[in-house]
């Protein structure tokens, strides 16, 4: 995509340096340019088909990354806050809350279900997927996954307010071992 | 007449006073859209030095310089002067000065209403930055995202006066879109058609098309927004089924055409000094008229690729991402039309060109980023960065700023009858282009690096700090760049030689005329033939402007004082009638003021006091319409030998009458929105069905007000019927009648609501519906109003047979209020009558 859109980028300008030089060389005017190349053409097919290749293949990549059902999956609880973030992962007994940090396992899909409460925060972790809003009086889910354990950087990427620049929170996934255990209590 | 008397005699009619008297009661367009070009200008000084602040504030880690409490201020308001105090005015400015002009016309259709949109639109911007400087601007971003700016979570009145403010403001841009789409179809120079007229006009028509229809929904929201903030009618709370979706739609029906509407005029500067530079005629100007129609049409189906993230399907997703590449093409058609004109002409370097080519690379590279933008996946990463920050100012930047330059520098002698000074421009050009390219290139790579955008500080580690440090820089380098640009056109103002008449050759009517241009424009008005190029006439015929100065046109006479000019038929330019415009008067600036206690009113939350501007405005259109026109016949007039025409009070079609269709046009849309707004709540929002529900004893309301919102249209009909025929007495007794059942209807729609619906702070529903009802009863009282009007000017005699545009115009808005009614009772019942 960045290629493309250098060399597009490159063609307007290298026709425009073209056109002064032109311009320099041939003098007399009434010249007549073919209106069918340069607009039938370079206007409208041209932009048109590369506008439904990229389109097409943006799609694909959207689809793939779209939660849906797969097994393994975990659902994560996320409820935004101003000004912090409350986690909600499933114990060997029961849920466990925890606030600012989220803790996932790593090499499994995760659906993180997030639920707003006062105004719209975004959850974004950018290592790990895009960003989704978090409206209140409305349920978002967001596919993400870690493919190894680590601690991720995550941020509220919607203006929230005062504190928006501070609203950040953590994502530690753990490998299975590590996961059992938080599962089970032991805060590692 | 010699030229040096009628000079003389049409600027004592066209002109306006010297000193403060003059300032205070002009409506010549020449005036008020120089005003707004420097208000406007101003008004990008205070956002820019807002801008300077930011960066300076972003240029190191941690930085102490400003707190959150005045940064989330500066961005929004930075935000929203750019966009509606600066971008919006100034090209609203550009079109009033230049476009009588391009048309061979004389003035805008409605002067008043461009003075009164200008004192709007000074009055409200002044609002804002007031608050500003008290500390209590806007702070919640320039798209107000709800719940942030409901009451819960910005109980100052920052919001207020963001909503109250821009309001006002918005005020100036429905009246300049009506003004200029009924002075392009009605106020050119007879013999110029529709589809010959310069591309310019094409493009102003279009924005100011797409103005009618694109400001409604963010009005609406607005006003929704403020009564939730003032009675609290939850619209926006999901609590009791309201949506902050629901203003997300709202702003960005507006707000992406938006984008248009500020890129379409500047691309129209393009189109217009790109050809003269090249010395060429434009490549393909039907296929530009064309992609500027898809590009209208295609803009309103694209505001959802602001809201990818907030949780819409993926599928429909697709659908709004196609849309947004698709919009692409006809964009990039034009470029290369601009290129293909530069291949075919000879091309100048001279200054305006120069700011053309930084508009190529500059706005290029936006619609590359912006192309990225509408691919969904990527924008879940990059959407809220810093990356969208430097996509939207390339556009901006590039599409807005780059070619309005070039206009400046293109028109600057038009206006001020002076050269400018050499070297000077071409140095800010080039502090222009590199600052910016450094501030805004390295934006996308902090964003794509995870900088948020909107954020007050970062912390050290995150890697963010030389970009940037080195965007600040940049930032700095550029507004030098502005400076200069400015010591530029004031030496050009006060030390700059006089200019030639016609400096760039080019061949468009607005340089058939001295510079700087007469109050009046034209001291006749040209007639242009069938075979006329549409860049204009000068190319062929090189002597017109002395004819035109020898009174060789139409209307050369300057007799009773009257400021006449031309009005054709829409599509042919064939001779329709003569418009006699107003002259100089202080009705809109009296207006602008009251309409302005209205909001400082609504700002102090003084609600009941609000009421007494709101009938002070009704009494001042009164009095607006009352003293047009008299109460002698006039009959046709001479409009050059051997020829004569009506006058438009005598005639059909007048302006007067168009620009009612397009108000109602833009007041239906307000409709739609709301009900719009209404079914989305019932299908997406949560916390529905509400617990109540319209519910019995509505039967005879119902009854009453269909009953009496029919007989008022019928009535309305009537006395316009009556009118023309000659039967004064009946048409009289008509339009009192019609005015009666107006308020009969409107009441009854109150005791409708207040015999059959919940109260509108219990749950979205009941705020909706009441809304609705709301909508019908306030145009039932506006229908009301007119037919009075026109009772009174039947009473008085100034509508005699023959002069239909009064009545007509009655009648139009009782047929409006009496539909309004209708689809109103329709939705607001349809809950009762479904099972
Ligand atoms: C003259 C140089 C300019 C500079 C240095 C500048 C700088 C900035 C910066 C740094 C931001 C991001 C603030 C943040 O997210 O924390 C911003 C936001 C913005 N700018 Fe500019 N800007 C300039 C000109 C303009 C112009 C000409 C326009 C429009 C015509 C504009 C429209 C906006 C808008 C709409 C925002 C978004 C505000 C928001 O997030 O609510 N800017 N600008
Ligand atoms: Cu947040
Ligand atoms: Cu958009």
């Amino acid at each position: 995509m960045l290629a493309g859109a250098a060399a597009l980028t490159l063609l307007v300008m290298v026709l425009l340096a073209l056109a002064f030089r032109r311009g320099g060389a041939e003098a007399p005017g009434g010249r007549r340019a073919p209106a069918g190349l340069w607009l039938g053409g370079l206007g409208v097919a041209m932009p048109t088909t590369l506008l439904l290749l990229l389109l097409g293949s943006a799609l694909v990549v959207g689809e793939r990354m779209v939660a849906r059902a797969a097994p393994e999956r975990v659902v994560i609880g996320a409820s935004g806050h101003q000004w912090y973030w409350d986690f909600t992962q499933p114990g060997a007994d029961g849920p466990i809350v925890t606030r600012d940090v989220m803790h996932i396992p790593a090499g499994r899909p995760v659906d993180v279900r997030l639920q707003g409460n006062d105004v719209i925060h975004s959850f974004w972790v950018p290592r790990l997927a895009g960003k989704m809003d978090v409206v209140p009086g409305h349920v978002n889910l967001l596919r993400i996954e870690a493919t190894r354990p680590g601690v991720f950087e995550g941020q509220c990427a919607e203006f929230c307010g005062l504190e928006h620049a501070r609203h950040r929170f953590r994502v530690v996934a753990h490998d299975a071992a590590g996961w059992a255990a938080f599962q089970r209590g032991q805060q590692p | 007449m010699t030229p040096v008397a009628r000079h003389k005699a049409l600027t004592a009619i066209w002109g306006a006073p010297r000193g403060w008297r003059g300032t205070l009661c002009s409506v010549n367009h020449s005036d008020i859209g120089k005003r707004f070009i420097l208000a406007a200008f101003a008004f990008f000084a205070i956002g820019g030095v807002l801008a300077m602040l930011i960066r300076a504030q972003l240029a190191t880690p941690g930085s102490a310089f400003v707190g959150p409490e005045i940064y989330n201020q500066l961005f929004t308001m930075h935000g929203s002067i750019m966009m509606f105090l600066f971008a919006i005015p100034m090209f609203e400015g550009l079109a009033l000065y230049l476009l009588p002009k391009l048309l061979g016309s004389r003035d805008m259709a409605f002067p008043r209403l461009s003075a009164y949109g200008w004192w709007c639109y000074l009055f409200g911007g002044s609002i804002l930055i007031a608050a500003l400087v008290m500390g209590v601007a806007p702070d919640g971003g320039w798209f107000m995202y709800t719940p942030l700016s409901s009451k819960a979570y910005t109980p100052g009145i920052n919001a207020d006066v963001w909503l109250l403010g821009i309001t006002f403001v918005e005020i100036s841009a429905i009246a300049a879109a009506i003004e200029i789409t009924v002075s392009i179809l009605k106020l050119r120079a007879p013999g110029m058609r529709l589809e010959r007229m310069p591309l310019f006009a094409w493009y102003l028509l279009v924005t100011a098309l797409m103005m009618i229809v694109a400001f409604p929904p963010l009005i609406l929201g607005s006003i929704l927004l403020e009564v939730e903030r003032a009675f609290d009618w939850p619209f926006f709370d999901p609590a009791r089924g309201g949506s902050p979706l629901l203003w997300q739609h709202l702003f960005w029906l507006f707000g992406h055409p938006e984008v248009y509407i500020i890129f379409l005029p500047a691309a129209g500067v393009v189109s217009t000094v790109l050809p003269v530079m090249a010395r060429s005629r434009i490549l393909g100007y039907g296929w530009i008229v064309a992609a500027l129609l898809a590009l209208a049409f295609l803009s309103f189906g694209l505001w959802v690729h602001h809201m990818f993230t907030t949780g819409i399907p993926h599928m429909a997703l697709g659908f709004f991402s196609a849309a947004s590449a698709l919009v692409a093409v006809p964009t990039g058609l034009q470029i290369f039309a601009w290129i293909g004109t530069l291949w075919q002409g000879r091309p100048q370097l001279r200054l305006p060109m120069l700011y053309l080519l930084g508009f190529f690379l500059v706005f290029v590279l936006g619609g590359m980023t912006g192309v990225m933008l509408a691919m969904v996946p990527f924008d879940w990463q990059a959407h809220d960065t810093h990356f969208v920050v430097a996509h939207l100012h390339y556009v901006l930047v590039g599409g807005f700023i780059f070619p309005m330059l070039a206009g400046a520098y293109y028109w600057l002698p038009h206006v001020t009858g002076r050269a400018r000074v050499p070297l000077l421009g071409e140095a800010a050009f080039w502090l222009i282009l590199v600052g910016f390219n450094l501030t805004f290139f390295l934006m996308h790579l902090t964003g794509l690096l995870g900088m948020p955008r909107r954020i007050y500080t970062y912390p050290e580690e995150m890697g963010w700090t030389w970009l940037n440090l080195l965007s600040s820089v940049g930032s700095f380098i550029m507004a030098f760049g502005f400076a200069l640009f400015v010591i530029d056109v004031a030496l050009q103002v006060f030390l700059g030689r006089r200019s030639r008449r016609n400096p760039w050759g080019a061949h468009s009517l607005e340089w058939a005329m001295p510079v700087p241009a007469p109050a009046y424009n034209f001291a006749s008005q040209p007639h242009l033939a069938d075979d006329t190029p549409h860049d204009g006439p000068l190319a062929a015929d090189p002597g017109l402007p002395q004819r035109l100065a020898r009174g060789e046109g139409y209307l050369a006479e300057a007799r009773h004082g009257w400021r006449e000019t031309m009005a054709v038929d829409m599509g042919s330019g064939a001779v329709d009638h003569v418009v006699l415009l107003p002259g100089n008067t202080r009705l809109p600036i009296l207006t602008a003021l009251v309409t302005g206690s209205f909001f400082l009113a609504l700002l102090a939350g003084l609600y009941w006091l609000a009421l007494l501007p709101v009938v002070a405005v009704a009494a001042l259109a009164w009095r607006w319409a009352w003293v047009l026109g008299g109460r002698a016949a006039i009959g046709p007039v001479s409009i050059r030998p051997g020829q004569t025409a009506p006058t438009h009070r005598e005639a059909a079609g007048a302006p007067g009458w168009w620009g009612s269709v397009f108000l109602l046009v833009a007041d239906a849309t307000l409709l739609g929105s709301l009900l719009f707004g209404y079914a989305f709540l019932w299908v997406v929002a949560p916390n529905w069905p509400p617990p109540a529900m319209i519910q019995g004893g509505w039967t005879p309301a119902l009854a009453a007000a269909l009953a009496a919102a029919a007989a008022g249209m019928l009535l309305a009909r009537l006395a316009a019927t009556a009118s023309q025929e000659g039967r004064r007495p009946a048409a009289r007794r008509a339009a009192a009648a019609a005015a009666g059942a107006q308020l009969l209807a409107a009441a009854a729609l109150a005791w409708l609501g207040a015999a059959g619906l919940p109260p509108p702070d219990s749950h979205a529903y009941a705020a909706a519906s009441w809304a609705l009802l709301a909508y019908a009863a306030l145009h039932a009282l506006l229908a009301a109003l007119l037919a009075a009007f026109v009772c009174a000017r039947l009473g008085s005699g100034h509508i005699r047979p023959g002069c239909g545009l009064e009545p007509a115009v009655a009648r139009l808005f009782n047929d409006y209020a009496a539909a309004a009614v209708l689809i109103v009772l329709a939705c607001v019942l349809a809950p009762a009558l479904l099972p």
